[in-house]
């Protein structure tokens, strides 16, 4: 059948290697690979002979040393006298707080967006058109700048809260909102576990109570499913599934003592003390990246909708569905496959981005290791290199994990 | 990917590391102009005046040398700097010479391979409060919220102070001292610290400087001076000697206005030294014999310009203190001109 005859064995010439088509991409290839690591081997020489030069060396050793610097909002426990180590992990930490927070909140303000867009009624449609065209067409440092200035300029001092007889008392006797940050009661638990004191395992305790509700609620819905197809009727599962949230939660709650820590007026005259503070970098930062990619992503789910063809929307109808149980059973299932390989690159988009955070003060790992810890220790090329295996290793991750999520979705071809 | 970024930084690397070799006195002459990193503002340091010009008492650092060596005082290219980026501007080379409220530390002087060639204001840290907060002491700052330069001894020298004291503080980082003076009017911190000379000099340009109080600690020393990379020697000498003669003018009453006339009529011989009448001086700095002399026209002596940028006449009002002579109760003290 085949018309191609392979070659006689044994006739290679050094010729083929560029001549033969067969060997002559892999010649190509080589020679680039060579070039490439010269030039790496160049300049790698050429910064170590310049570091040499100017007496500088290449060293990680201050990593361990003493930061000296205190950070205003750390998820573990950091001091002035914790290692520059330690303050890059408080870095990390916040880095990927904001950019967790950020990514939920652009899905969900896109996918309103995005549906919206394509909204029947005129004044809804022009509205989310001019919030998708300003907000991705001004530079996201800027809104970052300009939500936190307005943040600061409308928002009440912290002083309005404080004393017996405060300007302003606790919005529901719990929260303040102050031009420093948001204040809100924390969670803690009285009792420990076996005795003793609350601490960090009554938490990994309640996650695992949490949990076990999950599958609990799993299994009551998986049998509902299977009697509405054996049945056609399918049994309320609402207050059931309720109990099986709440209960062991109620519980839990009262054995281990739950109680509440509240913002304290009377600690200083400076600030509210006690519960949890969001300062307000955090916020601002968030609400930016939030609706600067929100709007991406908004345009990235109108594309995905449009993706699926009209026919399905109109069968979908002619069966009778609702045209919001359209949109939910039929279409948007459809389209996350259009939707999430761009989505991907917005998640991506939000991490590297909340490196502005310095612009406001937030201690992400831009502002503490690229930025006092690069600046104290004056170990630029070192810092500057940790930082982009960072940026690299999570930009990865987040791939990795979303193309494991976009191979589940993808169409099944039987 | 990964090779693209690793190789823009190696490159850049590279580069900013060869910059940093060469003889800077024969750069800038052939260049024409100095480049002299300053603040990005601080009003009677270091700001642009109505006409875009720049004046200050950094400033006038930056000029004395640049009439030195160029013999114009004029021919500086100022670059503005952060806390953050001034010592990388210094060891890649785009400036020559950084003068900018910067404290010597040791750190700064042998890790980070710099030269500190003098000190031309003699500061500590110090806080700014509202005085409605009714606070008197920086001991009574527990749990107050202060905003900060990042990237200054400041920054340290706050950890050290409240750690010192047992008490806490919610620190706010922040580029500039604009911005930090923005956020501290808003009212998002209540305190700002750095060098009391620069709280004096920002809070000059308040709407209502009174109703803001310098607290009464101070609680670091701040030693500011210009700064010239490591290792070149020859360079860092002219800007001693420069920095020197203007303090040396005012010991011995050289000013801008007499310096003419004394270069022929003077009977001191460490005047007509400095002057260049007697002696060679500026020829073992390889510079021509009137060096100092165009640095004192130009600018006036250590205390004029002390008078005219930041002196008690001005809004700022720093008195000499510490910055006066040593023949004065002052810590100022050139070493002699022969
Ligand atoms: N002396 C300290 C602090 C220097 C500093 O940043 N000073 C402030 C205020 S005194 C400044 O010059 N700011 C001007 C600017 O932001 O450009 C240091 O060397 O680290």
């Amino acid at each position: 059948m085949s018309t191609l005859s392979d070659p006689p064995e044994g006739s290679f010439r050094l010729s083929m290697l560029l001549n033969d088509t067969r060997y002559r991409s892999l010649t190509l290839q080589a020679v680039a690979a060579i070039a490439l690591a010269l030039a790496l081997y160049y300049l790698y020489s050429n910064l170590a002979a310049n570091l040499r030069a100017a007496g500088l060396n290449i060293s990680f050793s201050f990593l361990g040393s003493s930061a000296g610097y205190d950070i205003n909002q750390t998820l573990i426990d950091y001091n002035s006298q914790s290692s520059n180590f330690k303050a890059a992990i408080v870095g990390i930490l916040n880095t990927l707080l904001v950019a967790i927070l950020a990514c939920i909140t652009a899905t969900i303000l896109g996918v309103f967006a995005g549906v919206l867009r394509l909204s029947n009624n005129w004044l809804v449609r022009k509205l989310m058109a001019g919030y998708v065209e300003i907000f991705r067409n001004i530079p996201v440092l800027i809104w970052i700048i300009i939500i936190f200035t307005i943040l600061t300029a409308v928002m009440p001092g912290a002083r309005a809260y404080l004393g017996e007889e405060p300007e302003r008392g606790l919005i529901g006797g719990i929260f303040a909102f102050t031009n420093r940050g948001v204040y809100m009661p924390a969670p803690f638990f009285t009792n420990g576990f076996g005795g003793g004191e609350g601490s960090g395992l009554n938490w990994l305790m309640l996650i695992a109570v949490l949990v076990a509700s999950f599958f609990g609620a799993r299994a009551v819905t998986q049998s509902a499913n299977r009697k509405q197809e054996a049945t056609g009727v399918r049994p309320n599962t609402l207050l059931i599934n309720l109990a099986i949230w709440l209960l062991p939660l109620v519980i839990f709650s009262l054995i281990f003592g739950l109680s509440w820590d509240m913002p304290d007026p009377l600690a200083n005259r400076f600030n509210l003390q006690g519960g949890i503070q969001i300062g307000a970098p955090l916020i601002a930062l968030w609400f930016a990246l939030s609706i600067y990619t929100g709007a991406f992503i908004a345009e990235n789910v109108r594309a995905g909708i449009q993706a699926v063809s009209n026919g399905q929307t109109e069968a979908a109808a002619a069966l009778g569905l609702r045209p919001n149980r359209v949109m939910s059973l039929v279409v948007l299932p459809q389209a996350l496959r259009v939707i999430i390989p761009p989505l991907i690159s917005q998640y991506l988009n939000i991490t590297k981005n909340s490196s502005l955070a310095i612009a406001v003060g937030y201690a992400d790992i831009t502002a503490t290791l690229g930025g006092i810890t690069l600046n104290q220790t004056g170990r630029a090329i070192e810092c500057v290199l940790l930082l982009m295996l960072f940026y690299l290793v999570i930009s990865l991750s987040i791939s990795a994990v979303m193309n494991v999520y976009n191979n589940s979705m993808k169409l099944k071809e039987r | 990917m990964k090779k693209s970024i690793i190789l823009g930084a190696l490159t850049i690397a590279g580069l900013s590391a060869v910059a940093a070799s060469a003889a800077t006195v024969d750069d800038v002459k052939a260049r024409g102009t100095l480049n002299c990193g300053v603040t990005t503002g601080l009003v009677g340091f270091a700001a642009p005046d109505a006409n875009g010009e720049w004046v200050g008492f950094d400033v006038a650092v930056c000029r004395a040398v640049a009439a030195a060596v160029l013999g114009d005082a004029t021919a500086v290219e100022f670059i503005p700097t952060t806390g953050k980026t001034r010592f990388t501007a210094l060891s890649s080379g785009e400036i020559d010479l950084l003068a900018r409220n910067t404290t010597w530390t040791f750190s700064r002087d042998t890790d980070l391979k710099f030269d500190f060639v003098g000190v031309n204001y003699y500061d500590g840290q110090g806080f700014l409060v509202p005085k409605a907060l009714g606070v008197s002491s920086a001991k009574d700052l527990d749990g107050a919220t202060v905003c900060i330069q990042t990237g200054t001894t400041t920054e340290l020298n706050l950890a050290d102070f409240f750690r010192a004291n047992n008490i806490s503080y919610e620190p706010v980082p922040i580029e500039t001292n604009a911005e930090a003076i923005q956020q501290y009017l808003a009212g998002a911190c209540d305190a700002y610290t750095t060098d009391a000379s620069g709280l004096a000099a920002s809070r000059a340009t308040f709407e209502t400087p009174g109703d803001h109080v310098i607290l009464p600690e101070i609680v670091s020393k701040e030693p500011l001076g210009p700064v010239v990379r490591h290792g070149d020697n020859d360079w860092g000498d002219i800007v001693m000697w420069t920095l020197n003669a203007l303090i040396t003018a005012e010991e011995l009453g050289v000013t801008s206005a007499n310096v003419a006339e004394m270069v022929t009529s003077t009977t001191n011989p460490e005047v007509a030294r400095l002057l260049g009448t007697e002696g060679d001086l500026g020829a073992m700095i390889g510079l021509d014999a009137e060096w100092a002399k165009r640095a004192i026209e130009t600018q006036g002596n250590y205390g004029e310009i002390f008078a005219k940028n930041i002196g008690e006449e001005t809004p700022i009002g720093l008195a000499r203190g510490l910055n006066a002579q040593w023949t004065n109760g002052g810590l100022l003290y050139s070493p002699p001109f022969r």
